[in-house]
């Protein structure tokens, strides 16, 4: 069997008490929601925590929602599987539902919670092995070791961010919600992920995530998310596409955001294709434009499946397919 | 040496039956069915969440028993492969895998019925798609998803027949 290493479990009765214990045993200590990411991590001896607080007890955190003034919310606990089922999130927020919808298996969605996806440890295939194979190899600096195995020289760890609604959250102009033990604070999901693939939250150790938000979507936004992976289900993507676009009433597009996920240690904001969608009405000529310039930004490294030439021609065409499945989309809210 | 942390005494509500365990606290659930409960029909395969062979049912939703800590199921009714059957009678499930052969080697057999299980518990008729989409968290490796997915339809058929407005 592959076990866990042992540790202290330890339940949170609320925030604060999270907060607290979180606090309290210090760099020992990792908080655990639904435990699809960090309990598979520890079976490979990539954590060895000596206490687990658990925030799966904290049941005011299970929720989800809607006001069509302040927009959708978001406790931490929320499972995919209640995401991607939620009719104000298929209604208002479709790419965020077409995220959750694509996470992993329907038993993991069912066990995964919103607030663990944002803060979904980074992969990497010289990373994500079990300790026989990177003690064989060589560590590498994400876990015991100096250097980066993907790239030697780089001074930082490469990993990739994983998670599929990260992209989609930051597409929405989202906030993540955090409690620590000097109280609560707000970060924007663009500001939330580093460009580094340790340090890649802004998340201090002894905080928790709370909620994420997204604001009201206006009345005339359409969004989808495209996920590219070699099987379709199971697999992290190797690419995510989000875009959110903001329709005028003749359907010319007044503001546009497209990040891409699962090529860099951060979610990547297009903003030069973003902007060749301004002004169009979504035409051919536009989209072809756009996916362009998403696939000029994108610098994959050999560090998931699918070799670099693949995963880089993939941003052209999977921007193009997400803009694509929006400018099909014939009605507005 | 560290010291082993202490054991955890709970009482689990499995298959609709109190039971009370004594266990190290960084088991699973899939340890704990198997090793301290002696119910091996709950199958470990890559125990990294990558198969689905471990699926059991928590609130009657599918998860998998490999990445559920033991300690964190608390009072919630789990249902593993040996409750299926009840008063000697195999779940609709399971007399539609026998009838169909929607098995070979049979190892992934009791994560696929206790999926199938849920699905068919709480759906109205169910269709290929729907049926394909409930089982992509479950691996076949003898490749035996065809006669599985018409078990699974078979059996939402039967269950779906035999209760009216169902």
């Amino acid at each position: 069997m592959l076990r866990l290493p042992p540790f202290v479990y330890k339940p949170a009765e609320s925030v604060d008490h999270a907060v607290a214990l979180l606090n309290r045993h210090g760099g020992d200590c990792l908080p655990v929601a639904g435990g699809t990411d960090l309990y598979a991590n520890m079976k490979q001896r990539l954590f060895t925590p000596k206490v687990v607080v658990g925030l799966s007890s904290i049941a005011p955190l299970r929720y989800i929602a809607y006001n069509e003034l302040t927009g959708l919310t978001m406790g931490a606990l929320a499972t995919i599987s209640q995401i991607a089922a939620s009719d104000v999130v298929r209604r208002y927020y479709p790419a965020l539902a077409q995220a959750a919808a694509a996470i992993s298996t329907p038993q993991l969605r069912n066990m995964g919670t919103i607030g663990g996806n944002v803060c979904v440890d980074t992969r990497c295939n010289y990373y994500n092995q079990n300790l026989d194979w990177r003690q064989a190899l060589g560590f590498c600096m994400k876990k015991d070791g100096e250097i980066c195995r993907v790239a030697p020289s780089s001074p930082k760890c490469v990993a990739v961010n994983s998670s599929d609604t990260a992209p989609v959250l930051q597409a929405f102009g989202g906030m993540v919600h955090l409690a620590g033990p000097s109280g609560q604070r707000d970060v924007s999901v663009g500001d939330f992920y580093l460009a580094d693939g340790i340090n890649a939250w802004a998340r201090r150790p002894d905080e928790i995530v709370t909620a994420i938000s997204l604001p009201p979507p206006g009345p005339f936004a359409r969004s989808a998310y495209r996920k590219l992976r070699l099987r379709h289900s199971f697999d992290f993507p190797i690419l995510g596409v989000a875009a959110v676009l903001h329709l005028d009433e003749e359907g010319v597009c007044v503001a546009a955001r497209i990040v891409l996920n699962a090529i860099a240690s951060r979610p990547l904001e297009a903003r030069a294709a973003a902007q060749r969608l301004v002004g169009s009405k979504l035409e051919p000529e536009a989209l072809d434009a756009a996916a362009e310039a998403a696939y000029a930004l994108g610098k994959p490294l050999d560090n998931t499946s699918g070799s670099i030439p693949y995963r880089k021609r993939m941003i052209r065409v999977f921007t193009r397919r997400t803009l694509a499945d929006i400018a099909g989309q014939a009605t507005a809210l | 040496m560290s010291v082993a942390p202490a054991k955890a005494l709970r009482t689990f509500a499995l298959n609709g039956e109190g039971v009370q365990c004594a266990f190290a606290p960084n088991k699973t659930l899939l340890e704990v069915l198997r090793e301290d409960l002696g119910l091996t029909g709950t199958k470990h395969g890559c125990e990294m969440g990558h198969c689905g062979a471990c699926c059991v049912l928590i609130d009657d939703r599918p998860v998998l028993a490999c990445l559920v800590l033991a300690i964190e199921v608390n009072d919630r009714p789990i249902r593993t492969v040996e409750g299926l059957a009840k008063d000697g009678r195999l779940h609709p499930v399971q007399e539609a895998f026998a009838q169909c052969g929607a098995a070979q080697c049979g190892y992934c057999t009791p994560g696929f019925l206790m999926t199938a299980a849920a699905i068919v518990e709480q759906n109205n008729r169910l269709g290929e798609a729907d049926i394909r989409a409930a089982i992509a968290g479950n691996l076949c490796r003898c490749t035996g998803y065809t006669k599985i997915i018409e078990a699974i339809a078979l059996a939402s058929d039967r269950m779906h027949e035999a209760q009216p407005g169902g």
